[in-house]
């Protein structure tokens, strides 16, 4: 049984705030880069929304990251080595935080390109998004790695927070461009966003029984069975529902404000609940 | 490079007079603490940012009388920063702000680190605390400052007990092995060192003789020990498949001509 004796790193709301809008910013641009390959000439709306958001929210997660700091005017020391004599730059690929300050600043440069480009009509080629979703992707998912590679409890009992934190941003993603998309009428697009959406919930449902199994053969998973922490795994639960039913009736929401809330609620409360049960 | 140094603390000569968290306080201008009541001789609490020792209580008081041989009811420990030789909290510092000294033990400079506090989050000792002050992490220094004089840190020049004993690593070595040969002699067979060989984090340079096992004084043991990039590998796959999985689903979904069977429009 695994037995942790290490302090809580005190990680709280910008923390949360920053894994829920990274998974957001990835999702939307690899969805919509998706869209702009696979999908029809009538989706270019809804394309263009999601290379819209992205670079918002990057800048608002770049500012969560920086505010969290003890001592935010250090952030650049994330990138640059000032210790005396080693001058260089910082870059440990064995630190998932080192290599997500590379790739959340990489990834910024993509959205850039991708927020311009929505508001243009010039279409940049498209292997440059393809370039930008390997960084859109790590973004969405290497948050919860970072959660592993520590020794707290919970966080560090189990390998699925990456493959959970990247999924639930596909599904987070894909209802945020539904809304969007449904507001903006796209009533095509929504649908496929709707059925895009059931799978990705189906996969983060996956994560999530590989989240507690591998807790269970930890021994740690009573802390996840706190009364709190039940009721909001529940929840979490809940808000995959309108996800898994529409995968079983065939149909193909979210396409109303509602659920698209709804899915988007239970992607903060999932990194919300994984961050707070392991130090609370 | 200067001589590799360390404490080996016998928690067998223990007696619990905080002598050592008075000497590192006043050497380092930490700042005192608040008084508290807690359910035990310990009013510290734990390793925090202004807190660099911190000697443990450990009660193991029969509810019901009995005879306790060999005195193990309280087992007393002085605990600080173990300098690992693989040091977690090294290992994921993004800033590099956690360096490796002259003497080999872990420093962490303040004007480099920005308070991120992923040391906090890797450290299994507990060792390392934020300072909402300073707006960075603070731990045991092993008395740089002093080792670059040529003085023994403060918290072993000032135990009475011996307890702390600081020097030499390999000379420590050989001290450990002799007392815990004799305690063995006197039928204490429960007595063992912890951190004097390379199964937890490579070995400490403060390293322990223990009464006990190491859980019982909030220690992790060998199979505990891990390092937190142990989860590299399996963190990158779960997420490398979800991503495989959910590109490939994004695209059967979202495909031109997959529009599905209805909605609920």
């Amino acid at each position: 049984m695994a037995e942790h004796f290490a302090a809580p790193p005190n990680w709280q709301w910008f923390i949360v705030g920053y894994f829920f809008l990274a998974g957001l910013a990835g999702g939307s641009y690899v969805l919509a880069t998706i869209m702009r390959i696979f999908g029809a000439p009538s989706d270019a709306p809804v394309v263009r929304i999601g290379y819209f958001w992205p670079l918002p929210l990057v800048i608002v997660c770049a500012l969560f990251l920086t505010l969290d700091l003890g001592t935010p005017l250090r952030f650049w020391h994330m990138l640059i080595n000032t210790t005396p004599g080693e001058a260089g730059l910082n870059f440990k690929y064995w630190s998932p935080m080192s290599v997500g300050v590379w790739a959340l600043s990489i990834f910024g440069f993509f959205a850039l390109l991708a927020f311009i480009e929505s508001r243009g009509r010039a279409l940049l080629p498209i292997g440059i998004h393809v370039v930008g979703c390997v960084f859109a992707l790590y973004v969405m998912g290497y948050t919860g790695v970072l959660l592993s590679v520590s020794n707290q409890p919970v966080w560090s009992d189990t390998w699925a927070l990456g493959g959970l934190f990247l999924a639930s941003g596909f599904s987070g993603a894909a209802a945020l461009l539904a809304w969007l998309g449904y507001r903006g009428a796209q009533p095509q697009a929504v649908v496929r966003l709707g059925r895009a959406d059931a799978y990705f919930s189906v996969l983060e449902l996956l994560f999530i029984i590989a989240f507690f199994v591998t807790l269970g053969i930890a021994g740690t998973i009573g802390r996840e069975l706190a009364p709190l922490w039940l009721i909001l795994w529940i929840l979490v639960l809940v808000t995959l529902a309108p996800g898994l039913r529409a995968l079983y009736t065939r149909r193909t929401v979210p396409d109303s404000t509602t659920i698209a809330i709804a899915v988007l609620i239970g992607v903060f409360l999932m990194r919300f609940v994984v961050v707070f049960s392991a130090q609370y | 490079m200067a001589e590799r140094v360390g404490f080996f603390t016998d928690t067998t000569v223990c007696i619990g007079c905080k002598a050592c968290e008075v000497a590192c306080k006043e050497w380092n201008g930490l700042a005192g603490d608040k008084a508290e009541f807690r359910d035990s001789f310990d009013n510290t609490g734990q390793m925090d940012a202004e807190n660099w020792r911190h000697v443990k209580f450990i009660d193991l008081v029969p509810e019901a009388p009995a005879v306790q041989p060999n005195g193990t009811a309280w087992l007393l420990m002085s605990d600080v920063c173990k300098h690992c030789t693989h040091a977690s909290c090294m290992e994921v510092c993004p800033t590099n702000a956690i360096v490796r000294t002259e003497y080999d033990t872990v420093f962490i400079q303040p004007d480099v680190c920005n308070g991120c506090r992923n040391c906090i989050s890797a450290c299994p000792y507990s060792a390392i605390g934020f300072s909402q002050t300073t707006g960075v992490a603070h731990k045991c220094s092993f008395c740089y400052d002093r080792l670059q004089n040529n003085l023994t840190p403060a918290c072993a020049k000032a135990c009475p007990t011996q307890s702390i004993q600081f020097g030499n690593l390999d000379d420590l070595y050989q001290k450990a092995d002799a007392r815990l040969a004799n305690l063995h002699a006197q039928g204490i067979n429960q007595a063992q060192l912890y951190g004097r060989d390379e199964s937890v984090y490579g070995g400490l340079h403060a390293f322990y003789l223990l009464a006990a096992e190491p859980e019982v004084y909030g220690l992790p043991n060998a199979a505990n020990a891990k390092l937190p990039r142990h989860n590299n590998t399996g963190g990158y796959l779960g997420m490398l498949a979800a991503a495989v999985i959910g590109v490939f689903a994004g695209i059967a979904a979202l495909r031109n001509g997959t529009h599905g069977s209805g909605g609920e429009q």
